[in-house]
């Protein structure tokens, strides 16, 4: 990506800081986020890594307008988030969407998919009836639920978890956002399903050219995602570079605490040498 | 006791011995499930072992069964439960107690959030120590235990509000520990956890085990954290146990102690090291049967690359296969050359 | 493995199949029945599957049935004054007559439709004013909800019976619909500041924040996101307030703070009271219109027992 100027679909987060005044008297205000800023383009993963408490959700919420910094500025082409008045967030939000942590808390259980779908459909596109209903399909096969039909009259607890959390993510998608927050989406997921999920994410930004911010805790999935990465410690960026170069050589103490944290099992570097053969495959009479 | 295999040299003795458990779920209204269907399972004496699956898969259950904690809803149908040398199975009241009493503990998930508000950690240890007439001085054994747990003795004065998660979950640990249990179920103690307090909690639980001597059930749905922690891998899919194998080298080839049941197998291949040159990982298509028709064959059929048709016809018995078992109708055809010395 | 027992015995019991069978798609029900419909469906089969509900409902139909049918039923016109005064159960009155000479078993009868209607209407209208205010106030923190609340509380903090009887004084003389509207003033706050407490925990709800990300109002938000999770919450306020309802309004007849001419169960103990029941001999006149307010009102509790489960989809199905 060449460094020209930000085009009106870049997403520009500019020494942004978060003090929570203090709750009572006497107590020191709490720094929350300090001198953050990245930029996100079109087509972009970025990746936010760090444990709970570093700062990683607040920022989340700063660029999704739910929140303001009270230092710096965040942006959205010519759009200034961090002074976007109440009524303006709705119009924000067609450009900026969020997917959500727990697929089991983000679903109204009374709703059924299609309604779930519908909503943002009919809000942001104004699409008739007819045509709301076909980009319900429509989103339904982006994000691998098919047959539509199957799916569109079921109720959350008809669905398994990464089901759910593909309604969630065709939710995002239904208005056609330029920039999806992506927060912890598949770590409730058990991790039979995270890799579509992941897979589902890496496809959606290639193809529709989607900015996206990928929050997490998890390295094995940031590094699948994205291409840069930002590792926060107590509100700061502690280090920050192109995904497999930070993960291959982190400079930062706290990084490589993260990295060792980490337990990988993982069957091609650790036990096995060059002679073992790749793990068995599906012979051809696969029922 | 009868020995566990009488080919290996000096079996430990086990101190757990469950055969042929069933557990059924029966919701006051909507179908019966079977959480656990025919797990039977011994673990040695001072034994780590693990027990994995997807959520879902019975394993909660199955720690639940074995420490006698089902509650109804959930209630063991079928099957038997030894602890040292007794059959608890159907033991009720003073007489549970009396086992649990330096028998059996379980340190749960949210083990850090079931901690008494109003009460401080003293309190909590108090309250054990009341509950199973245990006698002797309680604050030094309490301060004894946190430090054990690496918390400092000034905790025992604290609110659990005072705490954090980590500490919490300590706590948790310590409380259980408090009666000196011989086996104790951890289930899922660090989901809830962030990823570096985690690693350091489980590194805490490890260094427990290996003083004190206990026998450990870790349950959980992450596979990594269990061959890292670990003497040995059970690993449940749909209420049965399919695979049952040593830690070390359950991520190397079939021959070599490597994971046999194409489950296991898969379930590897959904983790990989971010720090490799090259990643890739895989899910498993496809979700979990439905535990209220248990299938007619191997419940894994629908998501297996390998099924055949027989797999459709019967359901796998866990049956010895080199340094561990599997429940697979191929696995137990395909691994069968010679390198199996030690197989019956 | 040795004979295997339970579910692992009765699969390997059944010839061999093909593939196991998975759960079959359920019929999507929701797209065939209108909303309201499929909602009242939903409440009537859940309340129906528990037994204290089930009799609830039984006795709450048969009361209503008796009011539908009380022209019918009832072997006299209820206002008709010209038997014998006082008279003892007989055959020509099962339950005697009254001190005005009204046949009691036509008052019974007809009464029915009295406690019934302010039953439903004062219950209705305090459960609806309840829902607005606690999810207009639960929903919105700040201006609105503090002066809701304050409201809200200071209704609480009166006691509701003197209330009552002060307002149905001042406004005496306007019979049942004066009772119903003091009911109603006296009975809504609680069932407002339940709502409103669980609306502020379902506001916090991830549910919640994705429909604000796509793009819904504030009333739709409300209306159908938040209220429908609170069914259970709304039905058990209003069978709540109606058995308020009902023993309100019997106490105020009671007292005669009504009109005493209506036919209700409470005037019947008002004129029982005022023409010596008791000490004539008279009990059945106390008893029986005292055992149908009771009957009521234990019915709407019954059904009330078997509300629980009405927010929760999963409670039928496996978890």
């Amino acid at each position: 990506m060449p460094a020209d100027a930000p085009t009106n679909n870049t997403l520009t987060v500019e020494k942004a800081g978060k003090v929570y005044r203090a709750r009572r008297r006497g107590e020191a205000p709490v720094t929350a986020l300090d001198d953050v800023s990245l930029t996100l383009r079109p087509g972009d993963a970025v990746g936010l890594v760090g444990a709970s408490g570093s700062g990683k959700s607040t920022l989340a919420r700063l660029i999704t307008g739910l929140d303001r910094p009270t230092s710096g500025t965040i942006s959205f082409g010519p759009l200034r988030v961090d002074r976007l008045p109440r009524r303006g967030l709705r119009g924000f939000r067609k450009h900026v969407q969020m997917v959500f942590q727990d697929p089991y808390a983000a679903l109204n259980p009374l709703h059924t998919v299609g309604y779930t779908l519908s909503r943002p459909v009919a809000n942001y596109l104004r699409l008739g009836h007819q045509a709301t209903a076909n980009r319900v399909d429509e989103l339904l096969d982006t994000v691998g639920l098919t047959p539509a039909a199957q799916f569109r009259d079921k109720l959350p607890h008809q669905l398994s978890g990464g089901q759910r959390q593909r309604v969630v993510i065709a939710h995002a998608l239904a208005c056609e956002p330029r920039v999806i927050v992506a927060d912890e989406p598949v770590s409730m997921l058990d991790v039979s399903l995270r890799a579509g999920v992941l897979r589902l994410l890496e496809r959606l930004r290639h193809e529709q050219r989607i900015g996206m911010l990928y929050i997490t805790h998890d390295l094995l999935s940031a590094r699948l995602v994205t291409d840069e990465l930002l590792v926060l410690h107590d509100g700061r960026v502690v280090e920050r570079g192109p995904t497999k170069q930070v993960l291959q050589h982190p400079s930062d103490p706290y990084t490589r605490q993260l990295l060792a944290a980490l337990p990988t099992p993982t069957p091609t570097s650790r036990s096995r040498s060059g002679r073992s053969n790749p793990p068995p495959t599906a012979p051809g009479d696969t029922p | 006791m009868t020995r566990a295999n009488p080919q290996r040299p000096i079996p430990p003795e086990p101190i757990l011995r469950a055969k042929g458990l069933n557990v059924v779920y029966e919701p006051a209204r909507g179908a019966r499930i079977w959480p656990v269907r025919d797990v039977s399972l011994e673990l040695a004496e001072g034994e780590f072992a693990g027990l994995v699956g997807e959520s879902g898969c019975g394993k909660s259950t199955l720690g639940y069964a074995l420490t006698r904690m089902l509650r109804p809803p959930a209630k063991l149908e079928s099957g038997s439960i030894w602890f040292g040398g007794t059959d608890i199975t159907a033991l009720e009241g003073e007489e549970l107690r009396r086992h649990r009493r330096g028998g059996f503990a379980l340190v749960l998930q949210s083990g850090m959030n079931a901690l008494n508000p109003v009460r401080t950690v003293e309190g909590h240890f108090a309250d054990v120590f009341r509950a199973h007439r245990r006698a002797g001085p309680h604050a030094t054994l309490a301060q004894e235990l946190l430090d054990r747990v690496h918390l400092p003795a000034a905790t025992l004065r604290r609110y659990p509000h005072e705490l954090s998660g980590g500490m919490r979950q300590r706590v948790a640990i310590a409380v259980a520990l408090a009666l000196g249990p011989r086996l104790v179920v951890f289930d899922e103690p660090t989901t809830a956890l962030d990823v570096i307090v985690q690693g350091a909690v489980m590194d805490t639980i490890r260094e427990l085990q290996r003083d004190a001597g206990f026998t450990a059930l870790l349950i959980s749905h992450d596979l990594g954290l269990v061959l890292e922690a670990t003497d040995r891998v059970l690993v449940m899919y749909a209420g049965r146990i399919v695979e049952d194998r040593p830690s070390a080298g359950l991520t190397g080839d079939p021959g070599a102690g490597g994971a046999r049941h194409p489950y296991t197998r898969a379930l590897l291949r959904c983790y990989g090291d971010p720090r490799a040159d090259e990643v890739h990982i895989e899910g498993i298509p496809g979700s979990p049967p439905d535990l209220s028709q248990p299938p007619g064959g191997c419940p894994y059929v629908p998501r297996c690359p390998l099924a055949e048709p027989v797999c459709g016809q019967s359901d796998p018995d866990l049956t010895r296969r080199g340094n561990g078992a599997t429940a697979c109708h191929v696995a137990a055809r395909e691994a069968e050359p010679a390198k199996d010395h030690d197989a019956g | 493995m040795t004979a295997p027992v339970g579910p692992a015995a009765a699969s390997t019991g059944t010839a061999p199949a093909g593939p196991p069978p998975l759960a079959s798609p359920t019929p999507p029900l929701a797209a065939v029945l209108p909303r309201p419909a499929l909602v009242a469906g939903r409440v009537l089969a859940t309340l129906w599957a528990d037994r204290k509900a089930r009799i609830g409902l039984i006795v709450l139909a048969a009361l209503i049935g008796v009011a539908l049918l009380a022209p019918v039923i009832s072997p006299f016109p209820p206002g008709d004054a010209n038997f014998a005064r006082s008279l003892s159960p007989s055959g020509a009155h099962l339950l005697g007559t009254t001190g005005s000479g009204q046949d009691a078993l036509s008052q019974l009868l007809w009464g029915a439709r009295v406690s019934l209607l302010v039953g439903f209407v004062a219950g209705a209208a305090a459960s609806v004013i309840a829902i607005v205010v606690g999810l207009v106030a639960g929903y919105l923190p700040g201006a609105a909800d503090e002066v809701l609340m304050f409201v809200t509380n200071l209704t609480l903090a009166i006691p509701a019976l003197p209330l009552m009887i002060v307002l149905a004084v001042y406004l005496s003389g306007g019979g049942v619909k004066v009772i119903v509207l003091v009911i109603i003033v006296t009975s809504w706050a609680t069932g407002a500041r339940v709502i409103r407490s669980q609306t502020a925990t379902l506001r916090t709800r991830d549910f919640i924040a994705l429909a604000q990300f796509g793009g819904e109002r504030l009333h739709r938000i409300v209306f159908r996101e938040v209220l429908p999770n609170m069914t259970s919450l709304v039905t058990a306020n209003f069978f709540a307030a109606a058995t308020a309802a009902v023993l309100g309004e019997a106490g105020l007849e009671f007292l005669g703070l009504g009109n005493p001419t209506t036919v209700s169960w409470g005037t019947m103990l008002y004129w029982a009271q005022n023409s010596g029941a008791l000490l004539t001999g008279q009990w059945v006149l106390i008893l029986a219109p005292g055992l149908a307010i009771a009957l009521l009102a234990a019915a709407f509790s019954l059904i009330n027992f078997g509300v629980d489960a009405l927010s929760n989809p999963r409670l039928r199905e496996k978890s």
